[in-house]
């Protein structure tokens, strides 16, 4: 009741601002919309809620305030969304009580759901429970057109899964970000035939949307902003003319433009990753195009965290981030240049101070 | 007993710093042997730091301050004492760790001078090391 109250309320201030102060739930994607063609649709995207058992019932708070919040924004969407991608890490160390946990809030969406693992929800029994009682671990389907893949981008190498004594020993040390015992992810020649079989009876002017974790490119090794066989993954995505990758794990706005494919990162319902620009000791691959999420202030529990949704006029993706203590930013597909531009603050002049990340 | 006549015949002659330094080499003089071991004293502080900034029991909900903060990045160290407009005062990289004790990690703030607090600002300096100091800066 709590959460729908401040829902509405956020969702009022911003209506406010193009003079709609009248009648809840008010739509946002109409307003943004307003095209007509029926191929046109929007999907909804919450990546990354944590969710963590302290013990039995008691979860941190925080992270179940933030998922409930996304589910109950995404609730008022007006049209509503087609579908609503989960993009991983639902769960913070992969245990059956944080997906249960998590499979009871997002029960409340009222929308279907296409879910995605990250490593947080596999590492404890490498996806036993997940596929079990969420989601196949990849899958692909079509939706109007377009033809959307699932993949499994968080596999890694069988020594480094082998070499730890216990389960909880594994997922503990894949939980950690920073962790130099680390291990790239990566997609893997199965999964990779197994693309290659799916989108053989794809004709390449079918826009393609590949749903996946990590980034399907290589951002920075040592927090895992990585897939190490990413460019084995884009080979098999070259011939179409129209490809958008979305994934999760980074906590961030993030965009890129690699070839023929368009990449966008989605927010956390939890909390934000740092921008690899900000660990000074090793360098990084972080896209020059993307202009930078407003840095945090940690004294507000939701800032820098988010939702997203799309709409895909034209087989191109508009990414639309809903920031819970920013403005809202739109970044779209832009034909002329190319890549994604942000709308708004894309110009060098037009960005803000808290988007310096130092 | 022959050092505590030697002493006191300097002390006598007015030499007594003269003798002290001889006796346990001056505080101006250290050898290599001294660097490696203060290295040493120095890194197993910034290590126990980076365990306990990893460490889920740091706070009260097992949040671990990395979760936020990999490699300890995004906390700033050379930019403190500032102006933190949410406590509405200048305030220390200490305060800080606490106040993120406080909150997102809902446990007890340690007291300013105990060794975890030395051993977290250790491990957040030791990762920004090379960056030039800046303090007050947004
Ligand atoms: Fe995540
Ligand atoms: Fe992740």
């Amino acid at each position: 009741m709590s959460v729908e109250k401040i829902t509405r309320r956020s969702f009022l201030k911003r209506a406010g601002a193009v003079a709609a102060a009248a009648a809840a739930p008010v739509s946002l994607v109409e307003i943004a919309w307003g095209r007509s063609d029926a191929r046109n649709f929007t999907f909804a995207y919450i990546s990354d809620s944590h969710l963590t058992q302290i013990k039995g019932t008691k979860f941190v708070s925080n992270f179940d305030r933030g998922l409930k919040r996304a589910i109950a924004e995404v609730n008022f969407m007006s049209p509503k969304p087609d579908f609503v991608v989960f993009g991983g890490d639902l769960a913070q160390l992969g245990k059956r009580a944080e997906i249960d946990h998590g499979l009871e809030l997002m029960s409340a969406l009222r929308a279907p759901v296409k879910w995605v693992v990250g490593e947080h929800d596999f590492y404890l029994d490498m996806g036993e429970y997940w596929a079990e009682k969420v989601a196949p671990l990849h899958y692909s389907f079509d939706h109007k057109g377009v033809h959307f893949v699932v993949l499994n981008s968080i596999l890694t190498y069988e020594d480094w899964i082998r070499k730890w004594s216990t389960p909880e020993e594994r997922m503990l040390a894949m939980a950690r970000l920073d962790n130099p015992q680390g291990s790239p992810f990566m997609v893997g020649d199965a999964q990779i035939r197994w693309l290659r079989k799916d989108l053989a009876g794809v004709s390449s002017d079918t826009p393609v949307v590949v749903l996946s974790h990590s980034p399907l490119y290589k951002v920075f090794k040592p927090w895992n902003f990585w897939t190490d066989d990413a460019e084995k993954v884009q080979a098999e995505l070259k011939r179409f003319r129209k490809v958008t990758v979305i994934h999760g794990h980074v906590h961030q706005v993030l965009y890129n433009q690699i070839g023929n494919i368009s990449f966008y990162a989605m927010m956390s319902t939890a909390w934000p990753w740092p921008y690899p620009v900000s660990y000074v000791q090793v360098p990084n691959a972080v896209p020059k195009l993307t202009v930078f999420m407003n840095r945090a202030d940690p004294h507000s529990e939701r800032d820098g965290t988010g939702w997203g949704w799309l709409d895909l006029d034209s087989g191109r993706a508009a990414m639309h981030y809903e920031l819970w203590e920013n403005r809202p930013r739109t970044v779209r597909f832009d034909p002329k240049t190319g890549r994604p531009v942000d709308t708004v603050y894309q110009d060098p002049d037009k960005r803000i101070p808290p988007q310096m990340h130092y | 007993m022959r050092y505590h006549d030697t002493l006191k015949h300097f002390m006598a002659a007015g030499a007594a710093a003269l003798a002290l330094g001889a006796a346990s080499a001056g505080a101006d003089e250290f050898t290599r042997a001294d660097l490696e071991k203060w290295r040493k004293e120095f890194m197993a502080v910034v290590q126990e730091g980076e365990r306990l900034f990893h460490s889920g029991k740091l706070g009260g909900n097992t949040v671990s301050c990395d979760m936020c903060h990999p490699n300890a990045s995004n906390t700033h160290p050379e930019t403190y004492p500032k102006f933190q407009k949410q406590l509405g005062e200048v305030a220390t990289l200490r305060q800080m760790i606490n106040w993120c004790i406080e909150n997102p990690l809902e446990g007890k703030p340690l007291p300013l001078d105990d060794p975890r607090m030395v051993a977290l600002e250790a491990y957040i300096t030791y990762e920004r090391r090379g960056v030039k100091l800046d303090p007050g800066k947004h």
